[in-house]
């Protein structure tokens, strides 16, 4: 077999896709939650960081598809391991039992599916406008920055730029109870998926051994609900009423 | 491990799974085994149940085994769930009918996998492993007699790691417990006990890219890391091993790509 073909066609290469894919991913999802964790600071920051992104404009096209990629090879690994997984069992167990497999571990398809339907709706809500579009950010007041938004120091976006109102939309989004708890579940089953998908891929690429596989579960245990916790801040501030849209911001100044 | 020594006899009922050959339908039987010396094994249980049924003249129990001291490999059974039985690092051979309590109605199927078509009632073919071991699990070269031990150093924890890999019995325990009937465990044992010893070396490329082909032809599941095949596993073989399998195979998979050919077998030209 040619090399494309060990990893596309043999089931360790397969696994070993679905480890890396898991890789790009998690990295996106930490820094998708570090960039909007600047909602809680000044207007200024989560706006100027949105339209930094969007100035990046190839560039951002580049890591979408990238982005892409890994989804879509990450499920389609995950289909056609999970069909061969169930033909290869054959007859099933009169008496199921699990020894020692965790819940995360065998809840992988079902969460799996849910962070999926979620993603297609976050994209919709958040970046296509297609659900609750009354509150998208093309639709809602634009906002002028007060001050220069900077990325390791230089100034990337300045100030007096009008800029699409993020902030709002993601406040006025999140306002709506049913959307910030089915946000909060996803994030929530993400996080489990990510329990074994970060142990699972340390193994998968044979970096794991009984040396710190303990330590490593520690620290997937820590990291999965460090992430759980910090998605879970912006939703429930806004649901706590900590966080509120622009417009009411200028009308109540005080409550920031 | 093996349960406590016991004299207060019991009585179970057995839910065995029949099924009179491989195109047959199977379905569970219940059978009623009583007043059992505890001290028995669940092999020996076996047999007198048998017994009780050729006396009636009934088709006994099909089941594989043989040494009945755990080193064989050749008996198999999946208990209420477990391959091998309720005890950690035993066989089935090794689990005692202490293990269980008065009153148990304990479930016997066999190993379930497509790979291990089944024969007749607990008995399967295990024959993909001998068709893995032949695609790659030994060393291409005159064994002889053993050699001078000096000979060839060998550090002390690559020869006790590459013991414990050998000490897989080639049971099935492992596919019979993952939740996809995978064969990881026992491949990368097969895998892992040549590759950290010197022999294993000049082959050790070929060995693992083909084991692992072979492999995915008999239709074993693949790998989820759930770990249900070490804990079945009646040497406890650690899955550590998968993990260096997985890197040895993805390292052969790179080094073979680009790795030229000789020219008498089919490379060289342009």
């Amino acid at each position: 077999m040619n090399l494309v073909g060990s990893f596309f066609r043999s089931s360790i290469g397969r696994k070993i896709l679905m480890a890396v894919t898991g890789v790009i991913l998690i990295g996106f999802v930490i820094g998708h939650l570090v960039g909007n964790l600047q909602i809680f600071s000044h207007p200024d920051h989560i706006n100027g960081y949105a339209q930094f992104l969007h100035q990046l404009g190839p560039l951002l096209w580049v890591a979408r598809i990238g982005l892409i990629v890994a989804v879509v090879v990450h499920i389609w690994a995950a289909t056609v391991l999970t069909l061969e997984n169930k033909a290869a069992r054959g007859s099933n167990y009169g008496f199921k039992h699990t020894i020692q497999a965790t819940l995360a571990s065998r809840a992988m398809r079902w969460t799996g599916y849910i962070v999926l339907a979620f993603l297609i709706y976050h994209l919709a809500h958040f970046t296509l406008g297609a659900a609750q579009s009354a509150t998208f950010k093309d639709n809602l007041k634009s906002y002028v920055l007060t001050a220069d938004y900077r990325v390791a120091g230089f100034p990337v976006v300045n100030a007096g730029t009008k800029v699409a109102d993020v902030y709002s939309m993601v406040i006025l989004g999140f306002q709506s109870p049913i959307v910030a708890v089915f946000y909060i579940i996803a994030v929530g089953l993400l996080s489990l998926h990510l329990l074994h998908g970060i142990d699972s891929l340390f193994q998968t690429l044979g970096l794991r051994s009984n040396k710190w596989s303990g330590c490593l579960r520690k620290v997937a245990i820590v990291f999965c609900l460090a992430y759980f916790v910090g998605n879970l801040a912006i939703p429930g501030a806004v649901l706590a009423g900590k966080l509120s849209p622009q417009s009411a911001k200028i009308s109540a100044p005080a409550q920031r | 491990m093996v349960a406590a020594s016991s004299t207060k006899s019991i009585s179970v009922t057995l839910r065995v799974w029949r099924q009179s050959g491989p195109k047959e339908l199977g379905q569970f039987k219940d059978y009623s085994a009583k007043d059992l010396n505890p001290n028995m094994s669940f092999l020996e249980m076996l047999d007198v149940v048998n017994d009780e049924l050729t006396a009636r003249g009934e088709e006994p129990i099909a089941f594989a085994h043989d040494c009945r001291e755990g080193i064989c490999g050749t008996c198999s059974l999946t208990i209420n769930g477990k391959p091998h039985g309720p005890g950690k690092g035993i066989a089935t051979c090794q689990t005692y009918m202490r293990s269980f309590h008065d009153g148990d109605i304990i479930v016997v199927e066999p190993f379930r996998a497509a790979a291990f078509p089944l024969i007749k009632d607990l008995v399967v073919d295990r024959t993909s492993f001998d068709k893995i071991m032949q695609a790659g699990g030994f060393i291409t070269a005159r064994a002889g007699s053993a050699p001078e031990a000096n000979g060839l150093p060998v550090p002390k924890g690559d020869a006790d790691r590459a013991m414990d890999a050998a000490q897989c019995i080639g049971c099935g325990a492992c596919v019979a417990a993952c939740k996809n009937a995978s064969a990881m465990l026992f491949v990368s044992a097969k895998v892992g006990h040549l590759g950290l010893l010197p022999q294993g070396q000049a082959e050790r490329d070929r060995r693992v890219l083909a084991m692992v082909n072979t492999m995915d032809e008999e239709g074993f599941g693949n790998c989820t890391n759930q770990y249900e095949c070490s804990a079945a596993c009646p040497k406890t073989i650690s899955h550590d091993f998968i993990a260096r399998l997985n890197r040895d195979y993805l390292s052969a998979s790179l080094r073979s790509a680009f790795r030229p050919e000789a020219a008498s077998t089919g490379g060289g030209g342009a």
